[in-house]
C-alpha cells in the first residue's frame, strides 16, 4: 500500500531530507504469465491498465515499455485539454476525458496541475467563422461548454494578441471553451503508474515487444528482449509505432507515421493566461507553470519515424506566432523536439477489438491524443474486460473503414488538435 | 529536413516536395466487383513501414511530375529514385 500525499507527508519527509520518500512504483522482472499485457507505457497504455486493476479487478497484468515511461509522446505533447469536438461520437469520447480529468488530481493522489485555464480557437477568414460558430452549437447541443468571442472580446480575454485588421490572417473572432485546459503531462504518467502498481501491476520499463505469438486467429504472448511472456489478451498503446506492432501480428492498420514538432522558450513571467489556438495558420501557444512558452507546430507531410521533424514546419509556425503575438519577437526558444503520431484517415482515434482474438488496439490520436488520456485508458479498460467496446467508444472501431462509417473530425472541427 | 534528387530536376530541398505517400498500390482493375474489405484495403490500409519504404514523391513547386522514392523512414535516408514506370530497385 503507498503512503498517501499529502501536506502532512510532505513536512514529515523535508524533517528527513526528503531522502526516505517511498518509490513510486517497482522495477519487477516480468513473470512468466499474465491475465493480460498492455504494450507502451505512455499515458494511455499507464491509465488502461489504471483502470483494468481498478474497475475490473484484474490485477495480474503488465504495462511492457520499450523506454521509460511517459517519454514517448506522453512527454513530448503541448499538454493541451479540451472536448470542444464538432461529431456527437467524438464530443462524448472527449467530453468523458474532461470529466475525469476534473477530478483526476484526487482520485490519483497525485497532482496533475490540471488548470481549467480555457481553451480559444481563433477564426481568421469567413469559412472559419462559419465552422467554429457551427461547432459551438454542436457543442451546447453536446452539453459542452462553447462560446462564441468577437475580435474585441478576444482582445479583452487575450490582450498580447494583435487584433489589427491589417495583419496578413486578421482575427475575425473565436470560441472559448472555459473548462479547457492544460496538465502536467508526466505527472498524469507517473501518477497512473503510481495508481497501478500500487494495485499490483507489473510496470516492466526498458522491455521491447519483439514478436507477437498467434495461435491460428488467437493470441498466446509477446516475444520481449527480456523473454516470452504468455498472455491471452494484448492491449497495444504504442502511438506512433502502432503499424510496427500490428506488422508482427500479420496485421495492417489504417495509420500514418508522422513526426509532429513542437517548442519552448526561455521562461518569463506571466504573460497568456490561456490556451489560444489558431488552425487556419497553424500556430498555438500557451504558458508552462514555469513560464516556458509552449508553441505546437504541424506535422511533416510526410511517413518518418524520427523524432525530430523539418525546418520548414518550424519556421511556418513561428512566422504565424510572430504576427499575432509582436510581443514574442525577442523570445528566445530553449528547445525543440518531434515526436511520432499516427494519424488516421478521418483524424479520429481507434479503439477497439481486430479479427484477432485477444488482441486489442488503442491508436490513431494522431496530433491530439494527451487530451483524451483518462478517457481512453477507461474505455480501452473496458473494451480489453469485456471483449466489447463501451458505448463511448462501440464508433471508433477498427471496422469503420470497412462500413464507410467514419467519424470525420479533419475538415470538420479543430485540425490542429 | 532532406535533399531529394528529382530525376528531371536534380538536387532540390525536400520542401519543394509533396509525398503521395506508399507506393505500388494498385488501382482496383474491376472496381464494381470489390467487396467492402477490399475497399477498404485499397484505401485506407496502409504497410506505415519503419525502415526502407517505397512510396511517391511529387516535385510540387518544380517540374511537377511524379516519381518513386525508396527511403528508410527511422532516419530519413534515401535509397533510390525511379521514374513512374520503371522497376522498383532492390525489392
Amino acid at each position: 500500500m503507498k503512503n498517501k500525499y499529502s501536506i502532512f507527508s510532505l513536512i514529515k519527509n523535508a524533517l528527513s531530507n526528503h531522502e526516505n520518500w517511498q518509490r513510486a512504483w517497482r522495477d519487477p522482472e516480468p513473470k512468466k504469465e499474465y491475465d493480460a499485457v498492455i504494450v507502451g507505457g505512455g499515458g494511455h497504455g499507464l491509465a488502461t491498465a489504471y483502470y483494468l486493476a481498478k474497475k475490473h479487478g484484474m490485477t495480474n497484468i503488465a504495462v511492457v515499455e520499450k523506454g521509460w515511461i511517459g517519454g514517448g509522446n506522453t512527454g513530448r505533447n503541448t499538454t493541451i485539454i479540451r472536448s470542444n469536438y464538432l461529431w456527437d461520437a467524438s464530443a462524448g469520447l472527449y467530453d468523458h476525458a474532461l470529466k475525469i480529468w476534473e477530478n483526476l488530481s484526487q482520485e490519483l493522489n497525485y497532482n496533475v496541475m490540471f488548470s481549467q485555464r480555457g481553451v480559444m480557437n481563433l477564426a481568421h477568414n469567413l469559412q472559419d467563422v462559419r465552422d467554429l460558430k457551427r461547432r459551438t452549437h454542436a457543442n451546447r447541443l453536446n452539453g459542452i461548454d462553447a462560446v462564441w468571442l468577437n475580435t474585441e472580446e478576444v482582445k479583452r480575454f487575450c490582450p498580447i494578441i494583435n487584433t489589427s485588421p491589417n495583419i496578413r490572417y486578421p482575427v475575425l473572432g473565436g470560441t472559448l471553451q472555459r473548462r479547457a485546459g492544460t496538465a502536467r503531462h508526466d505527472a498524469v504518467a507517473w501518477g497512473y503508474a503510481r495508481g497501478a502498481d500500487d494495485m499490483g501491476v507489473d510496470i516492466i520499463q526498458n522491455c521491447e515487444v519483439k514478436g507477437i505469438k498467434r495461435n491460428g486467429d488467437k493470441v498466446e504472448g509477446i516475444d520481449t528482449n527480456k523473454g516470452f511472456i504468455k498472455t491471452k489478451k494484448i492491449g497495444v498503446v504504442a502511438a506512433g509505432h502502432s503499424s510496427v506492432i500490428a506488422n508482427m501480428a500479420g496485421l495492417k492498420l489504417p495509420l500514418e507515421s508522422k513526426p509532429l514538432q513542437a517548442l519552448v522558450s526561455e521562461p518569463v513571467k506571466p504573460i497568456i493566461n490561456t490556451v489560444v489556438m489558431s488552425n487556419a495558420v497553424h500556430a498555438y501557444v500557451s504558458q508552462s507553470d514555469k513560464g516556458e512558452l509552449v508553441i505546437g507546430a504541424g506535422t511533416d507531410a510526410y511517413i518518418s519515424y524520427t523524432q525530430r521533424g523539418s525546418h520548414d514546419v518550424i519556421e511556418g509556425t513561428l512566422k504565424a506566432i510572430l504576427e499575432l503575438y509582436p510581443i514574442f519577437s525577442r523570445m528566445k526558444m530553449l528547445r525543440q523536439w518531434g515526436g511520432i503520431v499516427d494519424i488516421c484517415p478521418d483524424a479520429s482515434p481507434i479503439i477497439s477489438k481486430t479479427n484477432i482474438k485477444g488482441l486489442y488496439f488503442n491508436c490513431g490520436w494522431g496530433t491530439g491524443g494527451f487530451k483524451a488520456t483518462p478517457g481512453s485508458g477507461d474505455l480501452f479498460a473496458h473494451t480489453i474486460a469485456n471483449d466489447e467496446p463501451h458505448k463511448l467508444n462501440a464508433a471508433f472501431n477498427l471496422n469503420r473503414f470497412v462500413s464507410g462509417d467514419l467519424v470525420d473530425e479533419h475538415g470538420a472541427a479543430a485540425v490542429a488538435h | 529536413m532532406f535533399i531529394i534528387n528529382c530525376p528531371y530536376c536534380g538536387e532540390r530541398d525536400q520542401s519543394e516536395f509533396s509525398c503521395g505517400g506508399e507506393a505500388h498500390i494498385e488501382r482496383p482493375k474491376q472496381p464494381t466487383e470489390l467487396s467492402d474489405d477490399q475497399w477498404a484495403e485499397y484505401l485506407f490500409m496502409r504497410k506505415n513501414i519503419k525502415g526502407i519504404q517505397f512510396e511517391r514523391w511529387n516535385h510540387a513547386h518544380g517540374c511537377r511530375k511524379w516519381f518513386n522514392v525508396v527511403r528508410d523512414t527511422s532516419n530519413d535516408k534515401i535509397h533510390a529514385i525511379y521514374k513512374m514506370g520503371e522497376r522498383p530497385p532492390l525489392k
